[in-house]
Parts: C-alpha cells; sequence; structure tokens
C-alpha cells in the first residue's frame, strides 16, 4: 500500500472516531444536507438546457407569428435580406448554406491532417516526441477564437489573394471570404480532432496491435487497419464534435467570412453564417425589437438544434466506443 | 520472389505513410509558428519602442532597457487615435468578469462533479444528467449568450428594461450598488461566462474523481466514514490538482471568448474602470474583434498588439496549470 493510501486510512479512523463522538442522527441529518445541497448543484445544467430552449422557443413563436413572417418561407426560402427596408425576405438557406460552406471548408482542412496526426502521436512517435507534440496541439487549442478570426483576415485571405495572383493574375478570393474563415476554423478545430482521436487509438487494447506485428504487419498495416478501424466509433465522435463546434464558432466567421447572405458554395465568395448573422444583429445594426431582433432568435433555435442534433450523435458514438474498450 | 516483393512494396507504403505523417505533423507545427510570427510581426510596432530597442541592442545603453516596452498601451483607455489607445479598460474588465466567473462556475462545477462522481445513484436521471452535460459542452458559446441576454442583462423584464432598473440598492457610485436586472455589468458577464465554462468545469473535474482509484473511497467507507467525509476529506484531496488544472483551462477559455458578451451588448470603448458588479465594462477579445474589423492598417495592428497580450496571460495561465500537474500529482494506489 501506498503512503498516500495509508495516510487515507488513518485519517478515515479519526473521522469514523469523532463520527462516534457526535450523535449519528446530526451526522445522518448533515449528509443528507450536503447531498442535497450538491443534487441541486447537479441540476442546475438541467435548468440551464431547459432555459435555452424556452427562451428560444418563445422568441421563435413569437417570430413566426408576426404578421410579415410565413413559416414555410422561413424554412424553405432561399432568399434572407432582413435588413433590406421593403424588400426584407427571411427564408434560412442562405444561412445554412454559409455555414455548412465554411464548416466543410473547415472539415477539409482538419479532418485529414487532425487524423493524420492522431495516427503519428499514437502509433509512430516516440515518448519524446509525443511530449513535444501534445502541448503543440495543446497550444493550438487554447488560442481564442477572435485570434484566428484576426489570423483569417489578414494572413489567411492576403495568403490566397496572392497566391491565386501567382497563378491565375486575378485575385479571385474577396476580401471577405468563406475560404480563409473555414481554414482558420479549421485549424481551429485541428486539436479536437487529434486529441480525440488520439485517446481513441490509444485505448485500443495492446493485444490487437500485437496481433498483427505477430503476423508480419508494418506499422502502417497496425495503424491504418487495425487500431483505426477498432477506433473507428471514437475516431467519428471526434470529427462529429470537431464539425459541431465549427458550426458554432462565431467570432471568426463574424471577422472574416463577410455579411452578404445568400446561397454559394464557392469558398471565394463572402457569405454569411447563422452565427455572423446573430452578431450583425446584436452588435445593433437593427432595431432592438422588432423583425430583425426576432429573427436572430429564429436563427439561434436552428442553430442550437443542428449543433445539438449533431452534439448528440458525436456522444453516442463515443458512448458506443467506451463501451467496446473501457 | 513475389513474396520478397509484396514484402518490400508493404516496406514502401510504410515509409510514405511515415513521410505523410510527417509531413502533416510538421505542418502543424509551421500553422502555430505562422500564427504567432504574423501576430508579433503585426503586433510590434505598438508594444515595442523602436528608439529603445535600437539604443539597447545597437548601442548598449542598459538605462533604456525599462522603456523598450510602450507602458502607455497598457495603460491607455481605448481611442479613436490608434497612437493614443491602449487596452487599460479590457485589461481590468477580462480579470474582474473571469474573477466572478470563476467564483460561481467553480463551486457549481465541481459540486455537480462530486454529486455525479460520489453520490449520485447510477439510474436514468443521472444518466440524463450526465448525457445533457455533453451535450451542453457542444452548445455554440453565442446560444448562451442569448440565455444571458434574457435571464440576466434583461432579467426576462422582471424589473423594468435594463436602461431603466426598477430595483436597485446603494448608491450609483457605491462599490456595493446592485441592480437589478443586472444590465451589462460585470455580474451579466460573470454569470454568462460561467454558462459557458460550466460544462467544461463539470466534466473535467468529473475525470480527476474518477481517477481516483476506488480502493481509497473502499478504505474510508468501510472504516465508518460516511459519503461526505470520504468525499471531502479522501478524494477530493486527491483529485484537487486535476481538478485545478480543468478549472485554469476552463478560465482561459473564458477568458478568450467574446461572441457571448457581444450578445449582452457590452461597449467597445469606456472610458473607466468597473466600480461595482453593475458597472459596465469591455473585455480584452471584444476590443481585439473591434480592432481587427476596422479597415485602417494601424488598428490592425493594435489588435495585433492585443493579442500578444491576451496570449501571453493564456500562456501563463497554461503554464501554471501544467506546474500543476507535473508537480502536486501524486502517484495513487
Amino acid at each position: 500500500m501506498s503512503a498516500l493510501s495509508a495516510k487515507a486510512a488513518s485519517s478515515a479512523v479519526e473521522l469514523a472516531r469523532k463520527g462516534v463522538a457526535r450523535s449519528r442522527h446530526v451526522r445522518d441529518g448533515w449528509e443528507f444536507a450536503i447531498r442535497g445541497l450538491l443534487g441541486c448543484t447537479a441540476l442546475i445544467s438541467i435548468a440551464i438546457t431547459v432555459g435555452i430552449i424556452a427562451i428560444l422557443l418563445r422568441e421563435t413563436v413569437a417570430f413566426i407569428q408576426l404578421p410579415e413572417i410565413e413559416l414555410t418561407d422561413f424554412l424553405f426560402g432561399t432568399t434572407w435580406s432582413p435588413l433590406l427596408g421593403a424588400e426584407k425576405h427571411f427564408g434560412i438557406w442562405p444561412l445554412i448554406c454559409g455555414t455548412f460552406l465554411v464548416s466543410v471548408v473547415a472539415a477539409i482542412t482538419a479532418i485529414p491532417l487532425g487524423l493524420i496526426t492522431a495516427i503519428y502521436m499514437s502509433e509512430y512517435a516516440t515518448a519524446r516526441k509525443r511530449a513535444i507534440l501534445k502541448p503543440i496541439i495543446e497550444i493550438l487549442a487554447g488560442v481564442p477564437t477572435v485570434v484566428y478570426g484576426f489570423f483569417a483576415l489578414l494572413v489567411i485571405t492576403p495568403a490566397l489573394q496572392g497566391a491565386c495572383n501567382f497563378l491565375f493574375g486575378a485575385p479571385i478570393f474577396s476580401g471577405y471570404n468563406a475560404g480563409a474563415a473555414g481554414i482558420a476554423v479549421g485549424i481551429m478545430i485541428l486539436p479536437i480532432v487529434a486529441s480525440l482521436s488520439e485517446d481513441a487509438m490509444q485505448s485500443v487494447p495492446r493485444s490487437l496491435r500485437e496481433g498483427a506485428y505477430a503476423l508480419g504487419s508494418t506499422k502502417f498495416d497496425v495503424s491504418v487497419k487495425v487500431v483505426t478501424p477498432a477506433a473507428l466509433s471514437g475516431i467519428m465522435a471526434s470529427c462529429f464534435l470537431a464539425i459541431t463546434r465549427a458550426i458554432g464558432e462565431t467570432m471568426v466567421v463574424a471577422l472574416a467570412a463577410g455579411g452578404l447572405a445568400h446561397m454559394t458554395l464557392n469558398p471565394a465568395d463572402q457569405v454569411q453564417t447563422m452565427t455572423a448573422y446573430m452578431v450583425q444583429i446584436f452588435l445593433g445594426d437593427a432595431p432592438a425589437f422588432g423583425v430583425e431582433n426576432l429573427s436572430s432568435y429564429a436563427v439561434a433555435m436552428v442553430l442550437f438544434l443542428v449543433t445539438l442534433l449533431l452534439s448528440i450523435i458525436g456522444n453516442i458514438l463515443l458512448n458506443r466506443f467506451r463501451e467496446v474498450y473501457e | 520472389m513475389s513474396g520478397i516483393s509484396l514484402r518490400a512494396k508493404r516496406i514502401v507504403k510504410n515509409r510514405a505513410f511515415l513521410a505523410l505523417c510527417l509531413l502533416s505533423t510538421s505542418a502543424t507545427i509551421l500553422i502555430l509558428a505562422l500564427l504567432i510570427a504574423s501576430i508579433m510581426a503585426q503586433g510590434s510596432h505598438f508594444l515595442f519602442n523602436s528608439d529603445a530597442l535600437g539604443a539597447v541592442f545597437a548601442h548598449g545603453e542598459l538605462s533604456q532597457l525599462t522603456k523598450i516596452i510602450r507602458w502607455d498601451f497598457l495603460t491607455n483607455f481605448a481611442s479613436r487615435f490608434p497612437e493614443k489607445a491602449g487596452i487599460y479598460a479590457a485589461v481590468i474588465g477580462s480579470m474582474w468578469v473571469c474573477a466572478i466567473c470563476a467564483l460561481l462556475a467553480l463551486p457549481l462545477g465541481i459540486g455537480t462533479a462530486i454529486y455525479l462522481e460520489e453520490f449520485a445513484p447510477k439510474n436514468r436521471w443521472t444518466a440524463l444528467i450526465d448525457f445533457n452535460i455533453r451535450n451542453l459542452a457542444g452548445v455554440p458559446s453565442i446560444v448562451y449568450g442569448i440565455l444571458g441576454l434574457t435571464a440576466f442583462t434583461r432579467m426576462f423584464g422582471l424589473f423594468g428594461s435594463d436602461k431603466n432598473s426598477a430595483l436597485s440598492f446603494g448608491p450609483d457610485n457605491a462599490w456595493w450598488h446592485i441592480q437589478f436586472p443586472f444590465g451589462q455589468g460585470l455580474l451579466a458577464g460573470g454569470l454568462t461566462l460561467m454558462l459557458v465554462v460550466l460544462p467544461i468545469v463539470i466534466i473535467s473535474s468529473r475525470e480527476a474523481l474518477r481517477a481516483v482509484p476506488s480502493s481509497l473511497r473502499q478504505a474510508s467507507l468501510a472504516i465508518g466514514a460516511t459519503q461526505w467525509q470520504t468525499a471531502s476529506k479522501i478524494t477530493l484531496p486527491a483529485a484537487i490538482p486535476s481538478i485545478l488544472t480543468g478549472a485554469i483551462l476552463a478560465m482561459s477559455r473564458a477568458m478568450g471568448e467574446a461572441a457571448p458578451l457581444l450578445v449582452l451588448g457590452i461597449p467597445v470603448f469606456i472610458a473607466n474602470t468597473p466600480d461595482n458588479l453593475n458597472d459596465n465594462f469591455t473585455v480584452l477579445p471584444f476590443q481585439i474583434f473591434n480592432w481587427a474589423g476596422r479597415p485602417q492598417e494601424s488598428f490592425h495592428q493594435l489588435a495585433a498588439s492585443a493579442i500578444v497580450v491576451l496570449l501571453i496571460v493564456l500562456i501563463c495561465f497554461n503554464g501554471v496549470a501544467v506546474y500543476l500537474r507535473q508537480k502536486l500529482r501524486k502517484p495513487l494506489a
């Protein structure tokens, strides 16, 4: 037994003695109170969820009930122009399209890079190299999102424009564009993919690897054909959770993606995401009460539902993975 | 013969994959280097005094050493004129709001974690709470901003509007002045950030508690200690280094958040530091967002300088977290 558990045992003996000295009744009452108090703190998380849903639902219903809004137009419309005086349209799809475009660019940036980094850290790297790499990934994870926004707007966009100027003789990418924002969001979610996938690969039992090596596999065979499939649900969970973050990311797209909501899948164009629209409204581009303000709650509702769905899928996958190996 | 060539092919494949791994890993490192280099390049103008730098490094005048850093940038308030602008209000606001957030989020988060790990029966309800917390961690921070706006800034409209409150205590300039609803004050900001980091604190604290070997708990319970005595005197002390590490990382998340506070409507320009919990404030990430969004080059440089300060603060946070993890963690069982 280690020194600590010996210490634990001795202090427990002391506690037990105190417990005997005090009336058992008082002790039970105290225990009950603490238990109730801690249980209440646990209920706060439920209250937060209920609060979010109640507020969003109330305002969304108020939005839909406005005379100028039609539910079918909101759910299926392809024009989003809430600030254009007489020609107001509230069709959510341009915002969803913008969010989708940025998230896809982010996923294309982050998932291959993150997965290969995870395989390298889990299977190839020596302990020393891991000890250097892991903190670097953690630093990337700790950088505030507004910094990635700055990076997207003032480094990635000029770099993309410069590259296109060199290759095609024209900048192609506009000053605000979905591509640069997507790449920056991709860098932001890369640590999530890399570290969660690496965790998943690390918890694949050694025996599987040893079995494969015994059959003459190379490291490539082991990591790609044995470890990756065995950790697949964990890896997929990491991707889902990372994409959830990408969809909900706000500051990067508010700075670098632009403010024009339209249906496009061209990463060189400017787009508006759901979060960027909310920023536009809450920064005070619209009157505090009115149709524009209410519309941001409806957009928030859609955003909340989409991220909730993805996060639930991610967590179910993660649970399934944990059940198999832990 | 064919066996040998197959083997050679697999070895080549392995080598090629290793090269790919090294390539992508170095790309990751390169990205971080590029990020830091570009920010330093843009940010140096407002952080360092080029004359003093030249004097110290070219002529060896050590008396100029303290003038290398342009302290004005740290002690001035924001301004329309880039040369006069500083981040004092934002730094103080960030510190206040983070402190409030920590005071609220840590007891609640650690309490929840203790309940779920040490007390809660394993039934459908606790599974629901667990599932709920995991999904709350995925909710975008801007959505928490909306909850904060309604519940704290406006308080559901119960006490009048946030500009014209119906219920307040104490004179306006007293440090203990408090009003309902909280408006755009520190308390509303701290509470909103608490919502954002609470799931993170709970999840990391639970993992820390789970890592404590159950033999310690069993020893304690077997001698007759109650569950709370076991949790508070045995499990919690053993888990506290990892809990603190998680807490610090959660606080650095709070330090970098701008979106939820932006929803509350906090101001960008502010010419005083907060006097009380209801006073207006601004935070560093929001100041950076505002400067970076302007068209002028010199405001971009200001944003980069502020980013350098923010990153230094966060690196200090992380340094403390790493130190705690390395030094305080004792081998258990």
